[in-house]
């Protein structure tokens, strides 16, 4: 069946009997434990070496398993004694690795058996990239083993990476291209050229008509770089505009302006392993437990060996309190105040003497850190006076601010709570800021580090998936970088910034953009405002979808190419820390093409004709136009496993520390960043804050995921509210509540909580019919326009019925 | 110069004042400077016609650095 290490031991001692006999005490007929849908633990076959109770606490740091009773009577027991599936156990599968004997084995190897070829690739859900062994038996993949040498993962994984992929064969999958001239009419499957055809042809027709920036395209964060590089490609060479975009548009593109402006990448600064060498780590608007939980291991094992933990965030996430790890100071501030805080941070080290002068004198700008001293020292600034606003105590700041000062290595690590907000990239930069005015960037265990959210956003931002920027980063104004794009496509190029993704939906509001190719994204259900947002969709001519389900965008597209999944295809995705990781094609795609071949087949069918044999041929161009990417190829991905850029002459290998010798952007740029508040603001109508984020065992819109057993932990988006809040308004744990906004209405299933701090609710998006953004509201980032998903104005009532926009979803998918 | 609603007004004023508000900490000159190059670096022609159209017609409800930075545009 299965690896049985035991069972391979005794046939090489030749142990072939039993020489005690069955009849004594024994455990044969101990009882299975079936709850988890991924594994089984079968105690008659445990010898309790305890190796599952070591992975769990040392490899994933839950330490939900331990060994009870004493002697013979001693058995492995998640909890108290609780089944896998109701215990604290959060199925990584760290366990069923280390188990030597049969007890804890995967349901798919008891099904299937262990596949007969196996295939390097690296995990397709989160920013971490994990890479991993898929096993394939049969022309199907059986399971998914981690590679213990994958750089960004150690050997280590989550429930998602490590289980949840039976979505890549579920039933949903669409596997024939699909046309209609009218939404409203249905869908008639045609063969990949008569799609092509088609939209080349309602392509082509709304540029002669609505002229030639009326169309554009997304590249998907979910692909690889050379399909993301390509869609780019087919938007500035065929279209002929600059109307592209990637969902880092409503994640990390605030990341992109304020790292970009102020240190010169639009990156990370370290590999993950640098975390191993903090002695101080500050969290901020993120939870990575749930949302990145193979680096959340990582750190947390570091936080069990004594660094110091400051966490900045609304909600008390896991990290705040979990077994032997406590927050030395958690900032429990309101939603909205991020920059309020830093600069508060700021303005104590500053005013303190806590700055490392020397460091800002060799390194950064001489004028520009003049300006921010004397702008960050005002007392405007000061803890004492943002204390009411933030609602932290002015010396919970000061604390935090001297601690990250002070205590040695101090790494910053943040999400989406930082760049989800009107001052999204005000924010990013106060972080950099702070890094700056502390000498915490250029070498291991420090830095600014966003942990970004997909597998290959990264990779889709450095391959010039944005409407000003071509790959590596550089501005289409730039008459240089045209020159090289010009030469390798043979084309001339727009100098003139494109729509991104917002200003694409405005546009169709107003009836001036008509066609959108759409790959790998679900605008309809994660972009903010949905009602608006499906004004601008009906409002477009050609709508194409690509992707592999029919996802809420299709019910307004007007073709439908089925994507490939990342198990049939070859390609690289790069992950948060800038690594750039092989995937390897395991199996036929499903719809007959790999992504890059229907971006290909689209271009050529509008007239431009770009022909790769395969996508190494791709990546070389990448090379050759991009200088991060210069020392980038197959050949030294096979060599190497996995390289982070810049990889170039200089460096060959990679670079997994950036800004060791200066500052990229040198010197590096203070900004001021004054704390502007949102406009969005509670009212007597609106007395709550609403704010929203994710759970480990789903992942963002829930396409893959709900697709999968993974739906056992989590069926359905609640509420989670403060129980003084919930008691104020008569509503009890597991009621219906309506949830309105300015914008719209959607009713969830309230859970009581005290995670949170009064006058503050929390939901998460992964189910379409929950609605949590027909609630958001369109106010966005000044600098990039990523939506402020994380302040609304709400007020929450009992309710029991579904609100109206929920009832038309139902009729819908009726 | 083309007439092209690109976007609503109130979005168009909502989005320019905050770009002016973020940068209004700095000298004014430098203010100016930085709102103007946002603009140029970030928004499509269309819709930085859309505003000088706006402020050349009535620039009601605009931040004052944001004019500044349109006449420089």
């Amino acid at each position: 069946m299965g690896e049985c290490e035991i069972k391979e031991l005794a046939q090489k001692l030749g142990v072939k009997t039993n020489r005690y006999g069955l009849e004594g005490k024994n455990h044969l007929s101990a009882a299975k434990d079936e709850s988890n849908p991924y594994f089984t633990f079968d105690s008659s076959q445990c010898i309790v070496c305890s190796r599952c109770v070591r992975a769990c606490e040392e490899v994933q740091g839950t330490f939900a398993l331990t060994v009870e009773g004493r002697g013979f009577d001693s058995t492995i027991v998640a909890s108290q004694g609780d089944s896998f599936l109701k215990s604290e156990c959060v199925s990584c599968g760290a366990c069923v690795q280390a188990c030597p004997t049969g007890a804890l084995l995967e349901k798919s190897t008891i099904e299937f058996g262990v596949g007969d070829k196996t295939v390097l690739t690296t995990c397709a859900y989160c920013g971490v990239g994990c890479s991993f062994k898929a096993e394939v038996k049969n022309k199907q993949v059986v399971r998914m083993i981690p590679l213990k040498d994958g750089k960004a993962n150690a050997g280590h994984y989550c429930v998602k990476g490590r289980f949840a992929w039976g979505y890549a064969t579920h039933p949903d999958r669409v596997r024939s291209p699909m046309i209609r001239s009218k939404i409203t009419d249905p869908w008639r499957e045609v063969g990949w050229d008569e799609a092509l055809k088609y939209t080349a042809g309602e392509f082509r027709r709304l540029q002669e008509k609505y002229g030639r920036n009326a169309i554009g395209g997304i590249a998907s964060a979910r692909c690889t770089i050379e399909e993301t590089f390509l869609v780019q490609k087919m938007v500035r060479a065929c279209f002929g505009n600059n109307n592209i975009d990637n969902c880092a548009r409503v994640c990390h593109s605030p990341t992109g302006y304020g790292l970009k402006t102020t240190l010169g990448t639009s990156a990370g600064t370290q590999d993950f392993a640098s975390v191993e060498h903090a002695d101080v780590i500050m969290v901020v608007g993120a939870n990575p437990s749930a949302a990145h939980p193979v680096f959340a291991s990582r750190m947390k094992k570091r936080l069990r060996d004594g660094a110091k933990l400051i966490v900045v965030d609304p909600r008390q996430t896991d990290l705040v309190q979990s077994p032997h790890i406590k927050a030395d100071y958690h900032l429990a501030l309101k939603p909205g105040t991020n920059v309020a805080i830093l600069d508060a941070m700021s303005h104590v080290i500053v005013t303190e003497g806590l700055a490392d002068e020397d460091f800002i004198r060799s390194r950064c700008d001489a004028d520009g850190y003049a300006l921010w001293k004397e702008f960050i020292s005002d007392k405007r600034n000061s803890p004492e006076a943002l204390a009411e606003r933030t609602g932290v105590a002015a010396e919970d700041i000061r604390g935090a601010a001297r601690l990250y000062a002070t205590a040695g290595n101090a790494a910053i690590y943040y999400g989406l709570g930082v760049s989800e907000h009107s001052q999204g990239s005000v924010g990013v930069m106060c972080l950099a800021n702070l890094a700056m005015a502390t000498g915490n960037l250029g070498r291991t265990g420090v830095g600014v580090n966003p942990l970004r959210g997909q597998n290959n956003v990264q990779g889709s931002c450095d391959m010039g998936c944005f409407p000003h920027e071509f790959p590596g980063y550089r501005h289409v104004s730039d008459d240089g970088v045209r020159a090289i794009f010009e030469k390798e496509w043979g084309v001339t190029l727009d100098n003139e910034p494109g729509l991104r993704i917002p200003n694409m939906i405005d546009a169709a509001v107003m009836g001036q953009f008509k066609g959108l190719y759409i790959q790998g994204e679900d605008l309809a259900q994660s972009d903010p405002d949905t009602q608006y947002e499906a004004a601008g969709l009906k409002a477009m001519e050609c709508v194409v979808v690509h992707d592999l389900f029919m996802n809420e965008t299709a019910k307004y597209a007007h073709v439908f190419l089925p994507g490939a999944s990342f198990l049939e295809k070859d390609g690289c995705f790069v992950n948060a820390e800038r690594r750039i990781n092989r995937i390897r094609k395991a199996v036929e795609p499903l719809g007959g093409k790999a992504d890059w071949e229907a971006t290909m087949g689209l271009a050529k069918a509008m007239g431009y004709d770009m022909h790769y044999n395969n996508p190494s041929e791709i990546l070389d161009e990448i090379a050759r136009t991009t200088p991060a990417f210069a020392g980038v190829s197959y050949k030294k991905l096979d060599e190497l496993g996995s390289v982070q850029w810049p990889c170039n002459a200089a460096a060959p290998e990679g670079t997994p520390v950036m800004h060791i010798a200066h500052i990229v952007r040198n010197p590096g740029m203070f900004t001021l960043t004054e704390y502007v508040p949102t406009e969005e603001k509670t009212t007597p109508k609106f007395p709550l804050l609403l704010t929203t984020g994710r759970i480990l065992s789903q992942y963002n819109v829930g396409t893959q995921t709900r697709r999968t057993g993974n739906t056992v932990w989590h069926d359905e988006d609640v509420l989670e509210i403060h129980p003084h809040d919930a008691e104020q308004r008569g509503i009890r744990g597991g009621d219906m509540v309506s949830l309105r906004s300015r914008k719209g209405d959607t009713c969830l299933r309230a859970v009581l909580s005290e995670r949170l701090q009064p006058g503050i609710v929390y939901t998460t998006f992964h189910f379409a019919d929950s609605g949590a953004n027909v609630v958001t509201t369109e106010y966005s980032d000044w600098a990039t326009e990523c939506p402020e998903y994380k302040v609304t104005a709400v007020e929450v009532k009992p309710s029991n019925g579904l609100s109206s926009w929920q009832e038309e979803y139902k009729k819908d998918h009726a | 110069m083309s007439s092209q609603t690109v976007m609503s007004q109130d979005r168009m004023l909502h989005k320019a004042n905050q770009i002016a508000l973020n940068f209004a900490p700095y000298p004014e000159a430098q203010a100016i400077e930085k709102i103007a190059e946002h603009l140029k670096n970030f928004w499509t022609p269309p819709m930085r016609e859309q505003l000088v159209a706006y402020v050349n017609s009535r620039p009601e409800g605009l931040h004052e650095l944001a004019i500044k930075a349109v006449k420089n545009l």
